[in-house]
């Protein structure tokens, strides 16, 4: 603590200014800004009170831009140019998306990331986001009265490193400093001060308006583990409202909601929601709208009718929960807390379900709209240095294992899946053949033992390694990972100093599940892949010990009598034979070890002579 | 309301005052700036406000304007020495959080 010193008066010094720092809760739905002010997190709201921003984007053919409720408003007007859930576009491929047919956008394929075709021109996913993050900034900067040092903003927990990246790009677009990039899941365990807990094990039920996620977190020591993820991208808030539209429609013997007309169904749904969120206080609620044709639809829907109508909805996100803790391994009893996050978990029935499925009270008391958001400012405020007297950071770790492809299409683990992030590891590597100059780095990602079955994150190219014999140059490879989940490699040859370098913006593009199926595939096929490695290591081996008999032969054919010559050729024709035909290690490793036997007595003679060589014409005396 | 000083913050403020050679007392403030919310400031008086309180204290005026009075309300001012280092502490039971460096608090 600071020690104070007596002023004239009037010039007491001002301390330091406060650090202004901000968590952004950036959702397919809604987003929002917090900051941590006089030692409490609040949500910043807008101008005219709101709290949440509708993520939505408006493109003018002026070239304005419009985010928020501004843009909302001309949703229906206007859907070409009004960019909704612009979240599920984020590093994904047009191919990723699922159903791309049934949006209103000009989408164009573009290499790494969909772009949109609006009036004021393409835009990527990025630029979307960067808007809605820029609003953002403009009125946290209004009411906070200075510019942001740096903010943390949330992704989900399955997002993959072409997503992340997308996320850091935008909030750099927007002008903002990010300081890290945070898992909502373990944003929503800060806000309720879980990490001060020495450890736990945590599930976080996140029911938004368009998507559900269920995390499995485990913390020990300071470190948050994601365990497990699972959840449904097409199920949220808004398949409540359908439901009950559905229901009002039935009773007034209407077959479908698709049978009336765009802005009666619009009504409609806005009836609904209105009547879901009424629920939450109070056992009934009112459904009224009024047709086209003046005809009042009007029904009275209790909660007990409300119930049945969402049963196969809520137990979707139980069934995804349970997935979910099978595949961390865990039983419900080894769950310490819940945490509730995102506005559809206000609903009685989804709570119900959560303490019925985990027999325990979840933790509710704060706004599970802003929970996110609140515990990402928490952790921007740490960062950006206005500590509260403890030294508390956050770390993450790194969902699936690194590393490099070696000969034979093997992959060399670099970093392991789950190090704690940030971590730097680094290996050395050699050359294979003699002469060689350059070596090729492929960076890949994944459990797998071979590279076919890892993701390819990025290429790139070490040159100028001075000449030498096979084995003997030492190049070092260093991966390193940000906070931040974002990878760097390095290459660097030992003793020039010659350096290559690659920052890995992977190629956009891996899905959703493709984490948890590519660690189950590990999982499945690890003898199989224990099997392949054994045989390309055989056979890597086997060709080394080839291309050098060939050298020695080539040079030093002259120290052999021709029946030895012929006994070695022999050999080594069995050890090409055997590498052709893909023949299986054991046989590799024999016929490999008689050519080791084979040329044992060549390569004694090798040495000898060039023994002799270097003695030759020197008196004993000059070699001390 | 009081405010108080301890024997060796109130040697040290007598101290200053016959080293600066005029003022009649210390003037506690407490002022809204700083990372948590609110921040101290001591400063020389020379002639107190109309509005202001003065306590007395081991033979030390203490004034306080009628703002900081009630965040103010029972702290104790220490004269510490910390290594190289000599200075005034608060010690404010309305304070619920300080910020790291410890120049500002909230209530």
């Amino acid at each position: 603590m600071a020690l104070l010193q007596i002023a004239e008066p009037g010039r007491a010094a001002a301390p330091h200014q406060h650090r202004l720092a901000a968590g952004i809760d950036l959702g397919t739905t809604n987003s929002l800004l917090a900051t941590v002010q006089s030692a409490v997190a609040r949500v910043l709201p807008d101008d005219r009170g709101n709290a949440l921003m509708p993520s939505i984007v408006r493109y003018l053919p002026t070239g304005e831009v419009e985010a928020g409720r501004d843009a909302q408003a001309h949703q229906a007007d206007d859907p070409a140019n009004t960019i909704v859930s612009v979240k599920r576009f984020m590093g994904r491929r047009l191919a990723d998306l699922p159903d791309p047919g049934a949006l209103p956008y000009r989408f164009v394929d573009r290499p790494g990331m969909v772009s949109i075709e609006t009036v004021a021109g393409e835009r990527s996913p990025v630029e979307v986001s960067a808007d809605i993050l820029r609003a953002l900034r403009v009125q946290a900067e209004a009411s906070l009265g200075g510019e942001l040092v740096g903010v943390v903003v949330t992704v989900p927990a399955y997002f993959d490193d072409a997503q992340r990246q997308a996320t850091k790009d935008a909030a750099r677009l927007a002008g903002l400093t990010v300081l890290r990039l945070m898992n909502e899941p373990t944003a929503a365990a800060v806000a309720y001060g879980l990490d001060r807990a020495a450890e736990g094990t945590f599930a976080v039920y996140d029911l938004g308006g368009g998507t559900f996620d269920i995390s499995i977190l485990r913390l020990s020591k300071g470190v948050f583990e994601v365990l497990a993820t699972g959840g449904d991208p097409a199920l949220g808030g808004d398949d409540f409202d359908h439901a009950v539209a559905r229901w009002l429609c039935h009773a007034h013997g209407v077959a479908s909601l698709a049978s009336l007309a765009p802005h009666e169904q619009r009504g409609l749904l806005m009836a609904a929601r209105t009547a879901k969120e009424a629920l939450s206080e109070s056992e009934t609620a009112d459904v009224s709208v009024r047709l086209a044709d003046g005809t009042l639809w009007q029904r009275v829907l209790s909660r007990t009718e409300f119930a049945a109508l969402c049963a196969a909805l809520i137990e979707r996100t139980i069934t995804a929960t349970r997935r979910a803790l099978r595949d961390a391994k865990l039983k419900t009893t080894d769950i310490d807390g819940v945490v509730l996050v995102g506005g559809s978990t206000r609903m009685p029935l989804a709570r119900d379900a959560v303490r019925a499925f985990f027999d325990r009270e979840p933790l509710a008391d704060i706004d599970p709209d802003q929970v996110v958001a609140l515990g990402a400012a928490k952790q921007a405020d740490v960062l950006a240095g206005n500590g509260h007297g403890e030294g508390w950071l956050l770390l993450d770790v790194c969902p699936l294992s690194l590393g490099l492809e070696t000969m034979g299409g093997l992959v060399e683990k670099i970093i392991p899946r789950n190090s704690t992030l940030p971590v730097a590891r680094a290996q050395e590597f050699t050359t294979f053949k003699d002469g060689q100059t350059a070596m090729s780095i492929h960076v890949v990602q994944g459990e797998r033992e071979a590279v076919s079955g890892c993701r390819s994150l990025a290429r790139f190219e070490l040159r100028g390694i001075p000449p030498a014999v096979a084995g003997a140059a030492r190049i070092r490879v260093t991966f390193q990972i940000d906070a931040d989940g974002l990878l760097a490699v390095t290459a660097r040859e030992q003793t020039t100093g010659t350096e290559a370098h690659v920052e890995v913006k992977p190629s956009y593009g891996l899905s959703d599940s493709q984490i948890a199926a590519m660690l189950k595939e590990a999982i499945d096929t690890s003898l199989d892949d224990m099997q392949l490695r054994t045989l390309r290591e055989s056979q890597v081996d086997a060709r080394r010990l080839l291309d050098a008999t060939e050298a020695a032969l080539a040079a030093d054919a002259a120290l052999l009598s021709a029946d030895e010559f012929a006994a070695i050729r022999q050999t080594v024709f069995r050890v090409a034979d055997a590498l052709e035909t893909g023949a299986a290690p054991g046989t590799l490793k024999a016929v490999s070890a008689d050519l080791s036997r084979a040329t044992e007595e060549f390569a004694a003679r090798r040495m000898n002579a060039s023994i002799r060589n270097a003695l030759a014409g020197r008196q004993l005396d000059s070699l001390a | 309301m009081t405010i108080s000083l301890t024997a060796a913050a109130a040697r040290h403020v007598e101290k200053s005052l016959q080293k600066r050679g005029s003022g009649v007392g210390l003037r506690v403030a407490v002022k809204t700036s700083g990372c948590s919310g609110f921040a101290y400031a001591l400063e020389f008086v020379d002639a107190p406000n109309a509005e202001d309180q003065c306590f007395e204290a081991h033979g030390v005026t203490i004034v306080v304007d009628p703002r900081s009075l009630p965040m103010l309300d029972g702290t104790e001012l220490d004269f510490v020495r910390e290594g190289l280092n000599e200075g005034f502490r608060f010690h404010n039971p309305n304070a619920t959080a300080n910020c790291g460096c410890g120049e500002s608090f909230a209530v």
